[in-house]
Protein backbone atom coordinates (compact mmCIF):
# COMPACT_ATOMS: atom_id res chain seq x y z
CA UNK A 1 0.00 0.00 0.00
CA UNK A 2 1.70 3.19 -1.18
CA UNK A 3 2.12 5.92 1.75
CA UNK A 4 -0.37 8.87 2.03
CA UNK A 5 1.18 12.33 1.30
CA UNK A 6 -0.16 13.49 4.73
CA UNK A 7 1.71 10.65 6.05
CA UNK A 8 4.92 11.40 4.06
CA UNK A 9 4.71 14.48 5.39
CA UNK A 10 4.47 13.77 8.76
CA UNK A 11 7.71 11.32 8.69
CA UNK A 12 9.54 15.03 7.12
CA UNK A 13 7.90 16.89 10.63
CA UNK A 14 8.34 13.85 12.92
CA UNK A 15 12.63 13.08 11.51
CA UNK A 16 13.05 16.88 11.82
CA UNK A 17 11.85 17.22 15.39
CA UNK A 18 13.67 14.24 16.48
CA UNK A 19 17.13 16.39 15.90
CA UNK A 20 15.42 19.10 18.31
CA UNK A 21 13.89 16.10 21.13
CA UNK A 22 17.37 14.29 21.18
CA UNK A 23 19.46 17.25 21.63
CA UNK A 24 22.09 15.32 23.52
CA UNK A 25 22.22 12.64 20.68
CA UNK A 26 22.36 14.72 17.97
CA UNK A 27 25.14 17.18 18.92
CA UNK A 28 27.18 13.31 19.59
CA UNK A 29 26.36 11.98 15.98
CA UNK A 30 26.73 15.48 14.48
CA UNK A 31 30.22 15.43 16.21
CA UNK A 32 30.90 11.64 15.35
CA UNK A 33 30.21 12.84 11.50
CA UNK A 34 31.94 16.36 11.66
CA UNK A 35 35.16 14.78 13.05
CA UNK A 36 35.00 12.06 10.56
CA UNK A 37 34.89 14.66 7.56
CA UNK A 38 37.26 16.61 8.66
CA UNK A 39 39.41 14.15 8.57
CA UNK A 40 38.31 12.82 4.96
CA UNK A 41 38.80 16.35 4.00
CA UNK A 42 42.41 16.62 4.71
CA UNK A 43 43.36 13.40 4.00
CA UNK A 44 41.55 13.83 -0.05
CA UNK A 45 43.07 17.33 0.12
CA UNK A 46 46.66 15.71 0.47
CA UNK A 47 45.92 13.00 -1.78
CA UNK A 48 44.20 14.95 -4.92
CA UNK A 49 47.36 17.39 -4.46
CA UNK A 50 49.71 14.70 -4.39
CA UNK A 51 48.31 12.78 -7.49
CA UNK A 52 48.06 16.40 -9.52
CA UNK A 53 52.27 16.78 -8.47
CA UNK A 54 52.87 13.66 -9.70
CA UNK A 55 50.45 13.74 -12.92
CA UNK A 56 52.45 16.93 -13.99
CA UNK A 57 55.46 15.12 -13.26
CA UNK A 58 54.77 12.43 -15.15
CA UNK A 59 53.76 14.61 -18.43
CA UNK A 60 57.34 15.78 -18.29
CA UNK A 61 59.38 13.11 -17.86
CA UNK A 62 60.20 12.15 -22.00
CA UNK A 63 62.65 9.39 -23.62
CA UNK A 64 64.52 11.15 -26.10
CA UNK A 65 65.52 9.00 -29.00
CA UNK A 66 68.48 10.69 -30.81
CA UNK A 67 68.41 9.35 -34.53
CA UNK A 68 71.62 8.12 -36.16
CA UNK A 69 72.59 11.41 -38.45
CA UNK A 70 73.30 9.08 -41.45
CA UNK A 71 69.89 7.44 -41.63
CA UNK A 72 67.79 8.41 -44.31
CA UNK A 73 64.48 9.82 -44.51
CA UNK A 74 62.42 6.08 -45.20
CA UNK A 75 64.58 4.26 -42.06
CA UNK A 76 63.30 7.17 -39.56
CA UNK A 77 59.98 6.79 -40.87
CA UNK A 78 60.22 3.31 -40.01
CA UNK A 79 61.74 4.12 -36.38
CA UNK A 80 58.42 6.51 -36.25
CA UNK A 81 56.39 3.32 -36.83
CA UNK A 82 58.53 0.92 -34.97
CA UNK A 83 57.70 3.50 -31.85
CA UNK A 84 54.33 3.91 -32.23
CA UNK A 85 53.90 -0.15 -31.96
CA UNK A 86 55.26 -0.14 -28.53
CA UNK A 87 53.23 -1.02 -25.50
CA UNK A 88 52.93 2.10 -22.72
CA UNK A 89 53.34 4.87 -25.48
CA UNK A 90 50.93 7.51 -25.22
CA UNK A 91 52.14 9.89 -27.68
CA UNK A 92 55.63 10.73 -29.54
CA UNK A 93 56.81 13.39 -32.02
CA UNK A 94 59.21 14.00 -34.29
CA UNK A 95 61.50 17.29 -33.71
CA UNK A 96 63.66 17.73 -36.71
CA UNK A 97 67.81 19.21 -35.95
CA UNK A 98 66.95 22.65 -36.98
CA UNK A 99 63.74 22.58 -33.94
CA UNK A 100 66.62 21.05 -31.37
CA UNK A 101 68.92 23.72 -32.36
CA UNK A 102 66.50 26.68 -32.30
CA UNK A 103 65.03 25.52 -28.96
CA UNK A 104 68.87 25.01 -27.47
CA UNK A 105 69.88 28.73 -28.95
CA UNK A 106 66.64 29.80 -27.04
CA UNK A 107 67.02 28.01 -23.44
CA UNK A 108 70.74 29.28 -23.39
CA UNK A 109 69.74 32.40 -24.09
CA UNK A 110 73.15 35.05 -24.59
CA UNK A 111 75.06 32.68 -24.19
CA UNK A 112 73.21 30.62 -27.12
CA UNK A 113 73.98 33.47 -29.02
CA UNK A 114 77.45 31.07 -30.04
CA UNK A 115 75.27 28.56 -31.07
CA UNK A 116 74.12 30.40 -34.06
CA UNK A 117 76.93 30.05 -35.54
CA UNK A 118 76.09 26.47 -36.22
CA UNK A 119 72.79 27.24 -37.86
CA UNK A 120 75.14 26.66 -41.17
CA UNK A 121 76.41 23.28 -40.34
CA UNK A 122 74.24 21.38 -37.54
CA UNK A 123 76.24 19.15 -35.36
CA UNK A 124 72.69 17.92 -33.53
CA UNK A 125 70.78 14.96 -33.81
CA UNK A 126 67.43 14.70 -35.15
CA UNK A 127 64.78 13.35 -32.33
CA UNK A 128 61.80 11.09 -31.60
CA UNK A 129 60.68 12.48 -27.96
CA UNK A 130 58.31 9.85 -26.47
CA UNK A 131 55.99 10.49 -23.41
CA UNK A 132 55.11 7.19 -21.91
CA UNK A 133 51.36 6.42 -20.11
CA UNK A 134 53.54 6.26 -16.69
CA UNK A 135 56.81 7.08 -15.40
CA UNK A 136 57.54 3.62 -14.26
CA UNK A 137 57.07 2.64 -17.74
CA UNK A 138 60.45 4.73 -19.11
CA UNK A 139 62.95 2.65 -18.68
CA UNK A 140 61.04 -0.38 -20.37
CA UNK A 141 60.05 1.66 -23.11
CA UNK A 142 64.07 3.33 -23.50
CA UNK A 143 65.35 -0.01 -23.58
CA UNK A 144 63.23 -1.41 -26.06
CA UNK A 145 63.91 1.42 -28.42
CA UNK A 146 67.85 1.28 -27.83
CA UNK A 147 67.52 -2.65 -29.86
CA UNK A 148 66.17 -0.92 -32.86
CA UNK A 149 68.20 0.37 -35.89
CA UNK A 150 69.44 3.72 -36.87
CA UNK A 151 69.62 4.52 -33.61
CA UNK A 152 72.76 7.23 -31.77
CA UNK A 153 71.26 7.62 -28.34
CA UNK A 154 68.37 6.69 -26.25
CA UNK A 155 67.80 9.31 -23.06
CA UNK A 156 65.63 9.84 -20.50
CA UNK A 157 66.18 12.13 -16.72
CA UNK A 158 66.39 8.75 -14.33
CA UNK A 159 67.20 10.99 -11.03
CA UNK A 160 63.68 12.35 -12.01
CA UNK A 161 62.18 9.33 -12.83
CA UNK A 162 63.38 7.35 -9.86
CA UNK A 163 62.61 10.48 -7.39
CA UNK A 164 59.16 10.25 -8.34
CA UNK A 165 58.94 6.44 -8.52
CA UNK A 166 59.87 6.89 -4.94
CA UNK A 167 57.86 9.44 -3.84
CA UNK A 168 55.16 7.74 -5.56
CA UNK A 169 56.05 4.71 -3.05
CA UNK A 170 55.97 6.70 -0.08
CA UNK A 171 52.98 8.75 -0.83
CA UNK A 172 51.03 4.93 -1.51
CA UNK A 173 52.26 4.03 1.84
CA UNK A 174 51.26 6.97 3.80
CA UNK A 175 47.77 7.23 2.04
CA UNK A 176 47.35 3.95 3.31
CA UNK A 177 48.07 4.50 6.52
CA UNK A 178 45.84 7.45 6.74
CA UNK A 179 43.21 5.48 5.15
CA UNK A 180 43.75 3.17 7.79
CA UNK A 181 43.39 5.33 10.48
CA UNK A 182 40.56 7.30 9.05
CA UNK A 183 38.43 3.84 8.72
CA UNK A 184 39.37 3.15 12.16
CA UNK A 185 38.48 6.43 13.63
CA UNK A 186 34.90 6.90 11.45
CA UNK A 187 34.15 3.28 12.71
CA UNK A 188 34.85 3.85 16.53
CA UNK A 189 32.81 7.31 16.46
CA UNK A 190 30.29 5.95 14.31
CA UNK A 191 29.48 2.57 15.73
CA UNK A 192 29.55 4.32 19.60
CA UNK A 193 27.16 6.49 18.69
CA UNK A 194 24.89 4.00 16.88
CA UNK A 195 24.90 1.67 20.04
CA UNK A 196 23.99 4.67 22.44
CA UNK A 197 21.28 5.66 19.76
CA UNK A 198 20.00 2.30 20.26
CA UNK A 199 20.00 1.98 23.69
CA UNK A 200 17.84 5.17 24.35
CA UNK A 201 15.76 4.25 21.26
CA UNK A 202 14.90 0.85 22.34
CA UNK A 203 11.99 1.89 24.64
CA UNK A 204 11.08 4.34 22.33
CA UNK A 205 10.31 1.95 19.33
CA UNK A 206 8.89 -1.31 21.35
CA UNK A 207 6.07 1.47 22.40
CA UNK A 208 5.55 2.39 19.16
CA UNK A 209 4.44 -1.44 17.72
CA UNK A 210 2.95 -1.79 20.47
CA UNK A 211 0.73 1.04 19.66
CA UNK A 212 0.48 -0.70 15.93
CA UNK A 213 3.21 1.24 14.10
CA UNK A 214 4.75 -0.83 11.15
CA UNK A 215 8.07 -1.46 10.59
CA UNK A 216 8.73 1.20 7.55
CA UNK A 217 6.23 3.54 9.76
CA UNK A 218 9.26 3.77 12.31
CA UNK A 219 12.13 3.72 10.09
CA UNK A 220 11.19 6.85 7.81
CA UNK A 221 11.48 9.90 10.87
CA UNK A 222 15.11 7.47 11.88
CA UNK A 223 16.14 8.03 8.27
CA UNK A 224 14.65 11.79 7.56
CA UNK A 225 16.78 12.04 11.07
CA UNK A 226 19.91 10.52 9.83
CA UNK A 227 20.30 12.26 6.87
CA UNK A 228 19.54 15.71 8.44
CA UNK A 229 22.16 14.75 11.17
CA UNK A 230 24.61 13.33 8.97
CA UNK A 231 24.25 16.88 6.62
CA UNK A 232 24.83 19.01 9.93
CA UNK A 233 27.47 17.23 10.29
CA UNK A 234 29.01 18.26 7.09
CA UNK A 235 28.42 21.82 8.13
CA UNK A 236 32.05 22.26 9.86
CA UNK A 237 34.08 20.40 7.30
CA UNK A 238 32.97 21.78 4.14
CA UNK A 239 33.12 25.72 6.13
CA UNK A 240 36.97 24.69 6.40
CA UNK A 241 37.12 23.19 3.21
CA UNK A 242 36.24 26.40 1.48
CA UNK A 243 37.63 28.95 3.79
CA UNK A 244 40.57 26.96 5.08
CA UNK A 245 41.58 25.45 1.27
CA UNK A 246 40.84 29.13 -0.22
CA UNK A 247 43.72 30.30 2.56
CA UNK A 248 46.15 27.57 1.27
CA UNK A 249 45.75 27.85 -1.91
CA UNK A 250 46.13 31.66 -2.44
CA UNK A 251 49.31 31.71 0.42
CA UNK A 252 50.96 28.39 -0.75
CA UNK A 253 50.83 28.55 -4.32
CA UNK A 254 53.33 31.58 -4.24
CA UNK A 255 55.56 30.22 -2.72
CA UNK A 256 56.63 27.13 -3.62
CA UNK A 257 58.73 27.56 -6.62
CA UNK A 258 58.94 24.03 -8.40
CA UNK A 259 57.35 23.92 -11.64
CA UNK A 260 55.46 20.69 -11.03
CA UNK A 261 54.05 21.51 -8.07
CA UNK A 262 51.43 23.74 -8.11
CA UNK A 263 47.90 23.14 -5.85
CA UNK A 264 44.02 22.37 -7.31
CA UNK A 265 42.69 25.59 -8.29
CA UNK A 266 40.04 25.97 -5.18
CA UNK A 267 37.33 26.84 -8.06
CA UNK A 268 36.14 24.17 -8.71
CA UNK A 269 37.88 21.77 -6.32
CA UNK A 270 37.09 23.82 -2.71
CA UNK A 271 33.20 22.98 -4.61
CA UNK A 272 34.01 19.52 -5.72
CA UNK A 273 35.42 18.75 -2.43
CA UNK A 274 32.27 20.19 -0.57
CA UNK A 275 29.64 18.17 -2.94
CA UNK A 276 31.74 15.43 -2.21
CA UNK A 277 31.01 15.72 1.80
CA UNK A 278 27.86 16.47 1.66
CA UNK A 279 27.38 13.29 -0.06
CA UNK A 280 29.66 11.13 2.20
CA UNK A 281 27.91 12.82 5.23
CA UNK A 282 24.08 12.41 3.93
CA UNK A 283 25.60 9.02 3.86
CA UNK A 284 27.15 8.40 6.76
CA UNK A 285 23.79 9.91 8.85
CA UNK A 286 21.26 7.46 6.88
CA UNK A 287 23.74 4.41 7.49
CA UNK A 288 23.77 4.87 11.21
CA UNK A 289 19.96 5.80 11.40
CA UNK A 290 19.29 2.23 9.24
CA UNK A 291 21.79 0.58 11.66
CA UNK A 292 20.76 2.04 14.64
CA UNK A 293 16.92 0.67 14.18
CA UNK A 294 17.46 -2.50 11.99
CA UNK A 295 17.91 -4.51 15.41
CA UNK A 296 14.43 -3.48 16.98
CA UNK A 297 12.41 -3.99 14.34
CA UNK A 298 13.63 -7.56 13.61
CA UNK A 299 11.06 -10.28 15.27
CA UNK B 1 -15.45 -10.85 21.63
CA UNK B 2 -12.40 -12.95 22.45
CA UNK B 3 -11.89 -16.61 22.83
CA UNK B 4 -9.18 -18.99 24.41
CA UNK B 5 -9.19 -22.22 23.39
CA UNK B 6 -6.75 -24.74 26.00
CA UNK B 7 -3.89 -21.79 25.67
CA UNK B 8 -0.15 -23.00 27.14
CA UNK B 9 2.44 -20.65 27.41
CA UNK B 10 6.12 -22.18 28.14
CA UNK B 11 8.56 -19.16 28.41
CA UNK B 12 12.25 -20.19 26.83
CA UNK B 13 13.24 -20.26 30.09
CA UNK B 14 11.06 -22.90 30.70
CA UNK B 15 8.76 -21.30 33.12
CA UNK B 16 4.87 -22.44 32.48
CA UNK B 17 3.17 -19.33 32.66
CA UNK B 18 0.04 -20.95 31.02
CA UNK B 19 -1.26 -24.29 31.78
CA UNK B 20 -4.62 -24.98 29.89
CA UNK B 21 -6.40 -21.42 29.45
CA UNK B 22 -10.02 -21.78 28.22
CA UNK B 23 -12.75 -18.55 28.17
CA UNK B 24 -14.66 -16.28 26.10
CA UNK B 25 -15.30 -12.70 26.87
CA UNK B 26 -18.31 -11.29 24.98
CA UNK B 27 -18.17 -8.18 23.37
CA UNK B 28 -19.22 -5.45 25.65
CA UNK B 29 -18.09 -6.97 28.80
CA UNK B 30 -15.84 -5.62 31.55
CA UNK B 31 -13.39 -8.17 32.91
CA UNK B 32 -11.31 -7.94 35.98
CA UNK B 33 -8.35 -10.68 35.79
CA UNK B 34 -7.65 -11.47 39.41
CA UNK B 35 -4.62 -13.79 41.72
CA UNK B 36 -1.63 -13.59 43.29
CA UNK B 37 2.01 -12.67 41.51
CA UNK B 38 3.27 -14.98 39.36
CA UNK B 39 -0.35 -16.50 38.47
CA UNK B 40 -0.07 -15.51 34.76
CA UNK B 41 -2.30 -12.82 34.55
CA UNK B 42 -0.02 -10.43 32.25
CA UNK B 43 1.04 -13.72 30.35
CA UNK B 44 -2.66 -13.94 29.72
CA UNK B 45 -3.35 -10.51 28.37
CA UNK B 46 0.35 -10.64 26.51
CA UNK B 47 -1.69 -13.56 24.47
CA UNK B 48 -4.67 -10.62 23.15
CA UNK B 49 -2.38 -8.44 21.62
CA UNK B 50 1.08 -10.90 20.64
CA UNK B 51 3.22 -10.01 22.53
CA UNK B 52 3.73 -13.62 23.10
CA UNK B 53 2.10 -16.17 21.40
CA UNK B 54 0.54 -19.16 22.46
CA UNK B 55 2.90 -22.59 22.76
CA UNK B 56 0.05 -24.40 22.10
CA UNK B 57 -3.67 -23.49 21.39
CA UNK B 58 -5.98 -20.81 20.38
CA UNK B 59 -6.85 -17.25 20.72
CA UNK B 60 -9.40 -15.41 18.75
CA UNK B 61 -9.62 -11.67 18.96
CA UNK B 62 -12.81 -10.53 17.33
CA UNK B 63 -12.96 -14.38 15.48
CA UNK B 64 -9.22 -13.92 13.99
CA UNK B 65 -6.87 -16.34 15.51
CA UNK B 66 -3.97 -14.17 16.85
CA UNK B 67 -1.43 -17.18 17.06
CA UNK B 68 -1.65 -17.78 13.50
CA UNK B 69 -1.34 -14.36 11.67
CA UNK B 70 1.87 -13.02 10.13
CA UNK B 71 4.20 -10.53 11.66
CA UNK B 72 3.57 -8.26 9.74
CA UNK B 73 -0.18 -8.40 9.72
CA UNK B 74 0.51 -7.85 13.93
CA UNK B 75 0.48 -3.70 13.62
CA UNK B 76 -3.30 -4.47 12.70
CA UNK B 77 -4.04 -6.31 15.38
CA UNK B 78 -2.17 -3.72 17.82
CA UNK B 79 -4.49 -0.90 16.24
CA UNK B 80 -7.78 -3.22 17.03
CA UNK B 81 -6.77 -3.48 20.04
CA UNK B 82 -5.99 -0.03 22.83
CA UNK B 83 -3.23 -1.68 25.48
CA UNK B 84 -2.55 0.04 28.83
CA UNK B 85 0.20 -0.36 31.15
CA UNK B 86 1.31 0.35 34.79
CA UNK B 87 3.87 2.08 33.96
CA UNK B 88 2.32 3.72 31.35
CA UNK B 89 4.77 3.38 28.27
CA UNK B 90 4.36 7.33 26.88
CA UNK B 91 6.74 8.37 24.32
CA UNK B 92 8.77 10.77 26.51
CA UNK B 93 9.81 12.73 23.89
CA UNK B 94 6.76 13.77 22.45
CA UNK B 95 4.01 15.86 24.00
CA UNK B 96 0.30 14.84 25.64
CA UNK B 97 -1.09 15.84 22.29
CA UNK B 98 1.80 14.07 19.92
CA UNK B 99 1.44 10.77 22.04
CA UNK B 100 -2.38 10.64 21.35
CA UNK B 101 -1.78 11.65 17.64
CA UNK B 102 0.87 8.60 17.55
CA UNK B 103 -1.96 6.16 17.43
CA UNK B 104 -3.80 8.01 14.76
CA UNK B 105 -0.99 8.36 12.28
CA UNK B 106 0.11 5.16 12.28
CA UNK B 107 -3.50 4.17 10.70
CA UNK B 108 -2.82 7.32 8.19
CA UNK B 109 -5.92 9.02 9.76
CA UNK B 110 -5.97 12.57 7.86
CA UNK B 111 -4.18 15.32 9.75
CA UNK B 112 -7.64 16.91 10.34
CA UNK B 113 -9.58 13.72 11.68
CA UNK B 114 -6.51 13.36 13.65
CA UNK B 115 -6.15 17.00 15.33
CA UNK B 116 -10.02 16.51 15.72
CA UNK B 117 -10.12 13.43 17.67
CA UNK B 118 -7.03 14.29 19.96
CA UNK B 119 -8.45 17.04 21.28
CA UNK B 120 -11.99 14.34 21.64
CA UNK B 121 -10.27 12.25 23.63
CA UNK B 122 -7.90 14.66 25.72
CA UNK B 123 -11.16 16.17 26.25
CA UNK B 124 -12.61 12.87 27.69
CA UNK B 125 -10.28 12.50 29.93
CA UNK B 126 -9.71 15.87 31.35
CA UNK B 127 -6.28 16.76 29.55
CA UNK B 128 -7.07 19.06 27.01
CA UNK B 129 -5.17 22.45 28.73
CA UNK B 130 -1.57 19.89 29.23
CA UNK B 131 -1.70 19.00 25.68
CA UNK B 132 1.34 20.41 25.17
CA UNK B 133 3.15 19.13 28.24
CA UNK B 134 5.42 16.07 28.10
CA UNK B 135 4.71 13.11 30.09
CA UNK B 136 7.75 14.66 32.79
CA UNK B 137 5.59 17.24 33.41
CA UNK B 138 2.52 14.99 34.63
CA UNK B 139 1.47 13.45 37.64
CA UNK B 140 1.31 9.50 37.18
CA UNK B 141 -2.21 9.69 37.35
CA UNK B 142 -1.92 11.84 34.49
CA UNK B 143 0.16 10.16 32.47
CA UNK B 144 -2.13 6.99 32.42
CA UNK B 145 -5.26 9.41 31.08
CA UNK B 146 -2.79 10.12 28.05
CA UNK B 147 -2.18 6.24 27.74
CA UNK B 148 -5.97 5.78 28.01
CA UNK B 149 -6.82 8.49 25.79
CA UNK B 150 -4.05 7.04 23.13
CA UNK B 151 -5.84 3.77 23.82
CA UNK B 152 -9.32 4.54 22.68
CA UNK B 153 -8.52 7.32 20.33
CA UNK B 154 -9.12 5.05 17.24
CA UNK B 155 -11.95 3.50 19.06
CA UNK B 156 -11.22 -0.31 19.28
CA UNK B 157 -13.65 -2.08 20.15
CA UNK B 158 -11.11 -3.85 22.78
CA UNK B 159 -9.28 -2.07 25.45
CA UNK B 160 -6.74 -4.16 27.57
CA UNK B 161 -4.73 -2.77 30.87
CA UNK B 162 -2.43 -4.57 32.61
CA UNK B 163 -2.63 -3.20 36.43
CA UNK B 164 -3.21 0.10 35.36
CA UNK B 165 -3.64 1.51 38.54
CA UNK B 166 -0.63 -0.17 40.35
CA UNK B 167 1.19 2.99 40.26
CA UNK B 168 -1.36 5.09 41.66
CA UNK B 169 -2.93 5.98 45.02
CA UNK B 170 -6.15 5.21 45.97
CA UNK B 171 -7.84 8.45 45.16
CA UNK B 172 -6.48 8.89 41.33
CA UNK B 173 -7.28 5.16 41.37
CA UNK B 174 -10.94 5.80 41.77
CA UNK B 175 -10.80 8.80 38.92
CA UNK B 176 -8.60 6.12 36.58
CA UNK B 177 -11.43 3.42 37.26
CA UNK B 178 -14.68 5.85 35.97
CA UNK B 179 -12.84 6.39 32.75
CA UNK B 180 -12.61 2.65 32.44
CA UNK B 181 -16.76 2.93 33.15
CA UNK B 182 -16.73 5.19 30.80
CA UNK B 183 -15.18 3.47 28.05
CA UNK B 184 -16.84 0.21 28.85
CA UNK B 185 -20.23 1.97 28.75
CA UNK B 186 -19.60 3.15 25.89
CA UNK B 187 -19.83 -0.09 24.43
CA UNK B 188 -16.35 -1.14 24.81
CA UNK B 189 -14.89 -4.75 25.87
CA UNK B 190 -12.64 -4.14 28.79
CA UNK B 191 -10.30 -6.38 30.56
CA UNK B 192 -8.50 -5.50 33.50
CA UNK B 193 -5.40 -7.34 35.30
CA UNK B 194 -5.76 -5.82 39.05
CA UNK B 195 -4.26 -6.63 42.38
CA UNK B 196 -6.91 -4.08 43.74
CA UNK B 197 -9.30 -5.65 46.22
CA UNK B 198 -11.26 -2.23 46.81
CA UNK B 199 -11.70 -1.57 43.29
CA UNK B 200 -12.82 -5.54 42.28
CA UNK B 201 -14.79 -5.80 45.54
CA UNK B 202 -16.53 -2.02 45.24
CA UNK B 203 -17.02 -1.77 41.57
CA UNK B 204 -18.49 -5.63 40.76
CA UNK B 205 -17.83 -6.65 37.82
CA UNK B 206 -16.83 -10.35 36.13
CA UNK B 207 -13.71 -11.40 37.99
CA UNK B 208 -11.44 -14.19 36.64
CA UNK B 209 -9.08 -15.73 38.77
CA UNK B 210 -6.11 -17.04 38.14
CA UNK B 211 -3.39 -19.08 39.95
CA UNK B 212 -0.54 -21.47 38.67
CA UNK B 213 -1.38 -20.26 34.97
CA UNK B 214 -4.70 -21.75 34.87
CA UNK B 215 -8.22 -20.14 35.28
CA UNK B 216 -9.61 -21.20 39.08
CA UNK B 217 -12.87 -19.54 39.19
CA UNK B 218 -15.01 -17.10 36.99
CA UNK B 219 -17.85 -15.59 38.29
CA UNK B 220 -20.26 -12.92 37.24
CA UNK B 221 -20.40 -9.50 39.54
CA UNK B 222 -17.13 -11.85 41.43
CA UNK B 223 -15.35 -10.54 44.62
CA UNK B 224 -11.50 -10.36 44.96
CA UNK B 225 -11.49 -13.39 47.21
CA UNK B 226 -7.76 -12.94 48.36
CA UNK B 227 -6.47 -11.59 51.49
CA UNK B 228 -4.20 -8.96 50.60
N1 LIG C 1 9.25 -13.16 29.35
C1 LIG C 1 9.27 -14.12 30.29
N2 LIG C 1 10.24 -15.04 30.26
C2 LIG C 1 10.28 -16.01 31.19
N3 LIG C 1 9.41 -16.15 32.17
C3 LIG C 1 8.41 -15.25 32.28
C4 LIG C 1 8.30 -14.20 31.34
N4 LIG C 1 7.21 -13.45 31.67
C5 LIG C 1 6.68 -14.05 32.76
N5 LIG C 1 7.39 -15.13 33.13
C6 LIG C 1 7.09 -16.03 34.24
O1 LIG C 1 5.82 -16.55 34.01
C7 LIG C 1 5.08 -16.63 35.22
C8 LIG C 1 3.80 -15.82 35.07
O2 LIG C 1 4.15 -14.44 34.99
P1 LIG C 1 3.10 -13.32 34.68
O3 LIG C 1 2.30 -13.73 33.53
O4 LIG C 1 3.84 -12.04 34.59
O5 LIG C 1 2.21 -13.34 36.01
P2 LIG C 1 1.48 -12.17 36.77
O6 LIG C 1 1.22 -11.07 35.80
O7 LIG C 1 0.21 -12.81 37.25
O8 LIG C 1 2.33 -11.77 37.89
C9 LIG C 1 6.01 -16.12 36.31
O9 LIG C 1 6.60 -17.25 36.93
C10 LIG C 1 7.03 -15.32 35.56
O10 LIG C 1 8.24 -15.37 36.22
MG1 LIG D 1 1.70 -9.02 35.83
Amino acid sequence: MAMKFSTFRRHIREGTKNIVRNSWMTVASVGAVTTTLVLVAAFLILILNLNQVVDNIENDVEVRVYIDLQAEEEEIEELGDQIAGLNNVESFYFQSKEEELEMLIEDLGEDGEAWELFEQDNPLNNVYVVNTERAEDLSGVASRIETFENIEDVSYRSDVVDRLLDFNQYARIIGGVFVAALLFTAIFLISNTIKMTITARSTEISIMKLVGAKNNFIRWPFFVEGTLTGVLGTIIPIGLVLGGYHYLYTNLNDRIDFPFIELLPWDPFAWQLSLMLLGIGAFIGIWGSVMSVRKFLKV
Amino acid sequence: MIEMKNVHKVYKNGVTALNGVDTFIDAGEFVYVVGPSGAGKTSFIKMMYREESPTKGNVYINSVDVASIKERKVPLLRRSVGVIFQDFKLLSKLTVYENVAFALEVIEENPKKIRKRVMEVLDRVGLKHKARFIPDQLSGGEQQRVAIARAIANNPKIVIADEPTGNLDPETSWEIMRLFEEISASGTTLVMATHSQDIVNKMRKRVIAMENGKIVRDEHRGEYGYEV
